[in-house]
């Protein structure tokens, strides 16, 4: 689960990490009020997205579609002003406050639609001497978190992985016995901190990693982590993803969701406990199982279409959530064609296959249904299907299945028989 | 022979006396596994289905029916705590198929499970089968043959498919391990290859990997200094968009790595039949082995 950035400070900030003073608004004035309640003299204005590369995004209608590509394709130097600004004066926040909230923005990795501010976050301004890079994250190959810190903050990790990895220094967490204290003064020696800074830096870290064990993430990324002229160690921007799977024990973050910032049909799909993904084809695909319902998208592409979802109907799949999953599909206004791929092990290919029927009798079909059937009880499945009289296409296997589908859809309405 | 789990494999069942627990610890007694034992906390005393008598603690069952190998169906809160429990009660090789546990409780009882020498599959996987002679785990038995191709695989309908499409071209297997989706997985590719090398009645293997992580890589690696046996694989989302959990918590692509592409170039630079299509596993195994 992804959270705002203001969201991570306030969980940073529980566990000691340390980070500027600032507050969230929704409304210009509300910016202006939060501002006048630090010192000052210079504040900053930070659109609240999901998204990340906030500040080298641009705002549609501020600029125009031909910069925003240019942002899309993650070019620097592009003109016109981001998601992240500098204000001098109370009316200058009012100001940055007002050109972002209700207005649309665009960055590296929101796509062409961008993303609605719904909140800016206004925090105290600091004088900074150094920016650096620290995280902690789960290191699959070792299953150990990993705790990664670099000299080159305000800069993507996977950039530095790529043209400097001697810059980024590791260390591993021992499970058994939690993050030390060398680890942290090893990190700091590593960055070239000393005296206050060093011990100010050894704080942060070991505040970050709490946070991250303390709450299930399954990220805590300060980049950049600032020293300030006067040798602090700063949070200047944050970022914290949860581990789904940990939330039942920390209502607190599962509190932080922000549906708002989900596509509706993701947010649908969750309370049917389903795992849907929205994605830009016209071949809409419902299957059971994570890996095969990827490789349900890979087949359907390499027949030449293009999948409009990634659709997990799950193991246990009851008609209810069949269901669901289908009317999610169906009111995706691209898909041109259904595909149904199932593998029935402990799930029955007729209980499938009565779902479907079910969730076609309830919302209609106006684009053609392939389904495949495989597994316990297919021929039953089959059968009933046959005998429904819907207009479903059979297929009798992933490769029959993908190419049927794509055919029908291009195709189109004309050519299906209603 | 096979890998993991054979004819004289004698099982526990953990989380037995809950519904999917029971369910599963039927469809593997009605299989032909040797399920000797189940365990719930507070359910001692109990037998379960006429045959299988239930202990409040693996300890107990280990004593009184010799069980070497744990099932584990107890849900994503406890799990750890009940692998932790296999693991002191001398199991040999614990399976928890259980789904959602967190990462971080994987990242404490992992080191616990290495350093006693427990064999563990999973979590959130299938379970391991050896055709005809032992299934631990809830893939449907019937689509399996008894043979001599290995399967490893980190997802579990694509699994079935890949079983379905080698016992569909007259190919039966030896044994098929679901390693799970898991970003802390207890066996993944380079240990089941390793076992499938060196075990004599496994003549091939199908692999099948997912977008995400390095493991595919790793493999690759391992596969070109080790595995003189011929290898198919087929890597999972090719299609899938960076940055998306793609199901499995393992199942990302982020910062460019873990595409569907660098694996299926790994892959193929250490000699691996690659299949681009998931529909051509079965199909391409049948014209590696020649028949």
């Amino acid at each position: 689960m992804k959270v705002h950035e203001y969201q991570a400070k306030d969980v940073l900030r529980r566990f000691g990490v340390a980070v500027p003073h600032g507050g969230s608004a929704t409304t210009p004035a509300e910016a202006v009020e939060v501002a006048r309640t630090l010192p000052g003299p210079v504040w900053v204005v930070k659109a609240q997205v999901h998204a990340g590369g906030r500040g080298k995004g641009r705002f549609r209608g501020e600029v125009s579609e031909d910069v925003l590509d240019r942002v899309l394709k993650g070019e620097d130097g592009v003109p016109g002003r981001g998601g992240v600004r500098l204000a001098r004066s109370l009316e200058e926040v009012g100001g940055h406050a007002e050109a972002m909230l209700g207005r649309t923005l665009v960055t590296k990795q929101t796509g062409g639609s961008g993303v609605r501010v719904r909140r800016v976050y206004v925090e105290q301004g600091c004088a900074i001497a150094r920016e650096l890079y620290l995280a902690a994250l789960l290191d699959r190959s070792r299953s150990q978190v990993v705790v990664m810190a670099s000299t080159e903050g305000g800069t993507e990790i996977e950039e530095v992985a790529a043209h400097h990895p001697e810059r980024i220094h590791k260390v591993w967490v021992d499970p058994a016995v939690g993050f030390a204290a060398f680890q942290a003064r090893q990190l700091g020696f590593a960055l070239g901190l000393a005296g206050g800074s060093l011990a100010s830096f050894q704080r942060l870290v070991t505040g970050l990693v709490a946070a991250y064990h303390g709450t299930d993430a399954s990220l805590a990324e300060v980049n950049p982590l600032v020293i300030t002229e006067a040798g602090d160690a700063i949070a200047l921007d944050a970022k914290m993803t949860f581990d789904d799977n940990g939330l039942f024990r920390h209502p607190e973050i599962a509190a932080l969701r922000d549906l708002l910032e989900e596509d509706p049909n993701e947010v649908e799909a969750s309370k049917h406990d389903l795992n849907y993904i929205k994605l830009s084809g016209d071949i809409g695909c419902m299957v059971n199982g994570a890996g095969l319902a990827m490789a349900t998208m890979d087949i359907i592409k390499l027949n030449g279409g293009e999948p409009a979802n990634f659709l997990d109907v799950g193991g246990g799949a009851t008609l209810e959530r069949v269901a669901a999953g289908f009317r999610i599909i169906t009111s995706d206004p691209a898909v041109r064609g259904i595909l149904v791929n199932i593998f029935g092990g402990i799930m029955k290919c007729d209980v499938i296959a009565e779902g479907v029927l079910a969730a076609v009798a309830e919302v209609g079909l106006s684009v053609p249904l392939v389904v495949r059937l495989e597994g316990t009880n297919v021929e039953r499945g089959r059968a009933l299907i046959a005998e429904s009289g819907l207009p479903v296409i059979t297929a009798d296997s992933m490769e029959d299945a993908a190419h049927k589908v794509v055919a029908a859809a291009r195709a189109g309405r004309s050519a299906w028989p209603s | 022979m096979a890998i993991l789990i054979d004819a004289n494999t004698r099982v526990v069942c953990q989380g037995i006396t809950g519904s999917y627990g029971s369910f599963h610890a039927k469809q593997m007694l009605a299989y032909g596994t040797r399920l000797v034992a189940g365990q719930t906390p507070g359910k001692g005393g109990q037998v379960f289905e006429d045959t299988v008598p239930v202990f409040h603690t693996v300890r107990e069952a280990v004593r009184e029916t010799g069980a070497d190998a744990s099932v584990i169906f107890v849900p994503p809160a406890h799990a750890a705590d009940a692998i932790l429990e296999a693991v002191d009660a001398g199991i040999r090789v614990v399976i928890p198929i259980t789904e959602g546990i967190p990462a971080n409780d994987m990242v404490r009882v992992w080191p616990v499970v290495k350093a006693r020498g427990v064999r563990m599959v999973g979590p959130n996987c299938p379970g391991v089968i050896s055709p005809g002679k032992c299934k631990i785990g809830i893939m449907p038995g019937y689509i399996h043959k008894e043979g001599s191709i290995g399967v490893i695989s980190r997802s579990g309908t694509l699994t079935y498919e890949a079983v379905w499409q080698l016992t569909c071209e007259g190919l039966g297997q030896s044994t098929c391990v679901g390693m799970g989706g898991d970003p802390v997985v207890g066996t993944r590719f380079v240990d089941a290859l390793d076992l499938f090398q060196g075990d004599p009645e496994t003549e091939a293997v199908v692999m099948i990997g997912e977008i995400g992580g390095t493991a595919e890589e790793e493999a690759a690696t391992w596969i070109r200094a080790h595995m003189t046996k011929p290898v198919v694989a087929f890597i999972a989302g090719a299609t899938a968009p960076p940055g998306r959990r793609m199901g499995h918590a393992g199942a990302i692509i982020s910062g460019g790595q873990g595409t569907a592409q660098d694996k299926f170039r790994a892959l193929e630079a250490a000699g691996v039949h690659v299949v681009r299509s998931p529909a051509e596993m079965g199909r391409r195994m049948r014209e590696v082995l020649g028949r």
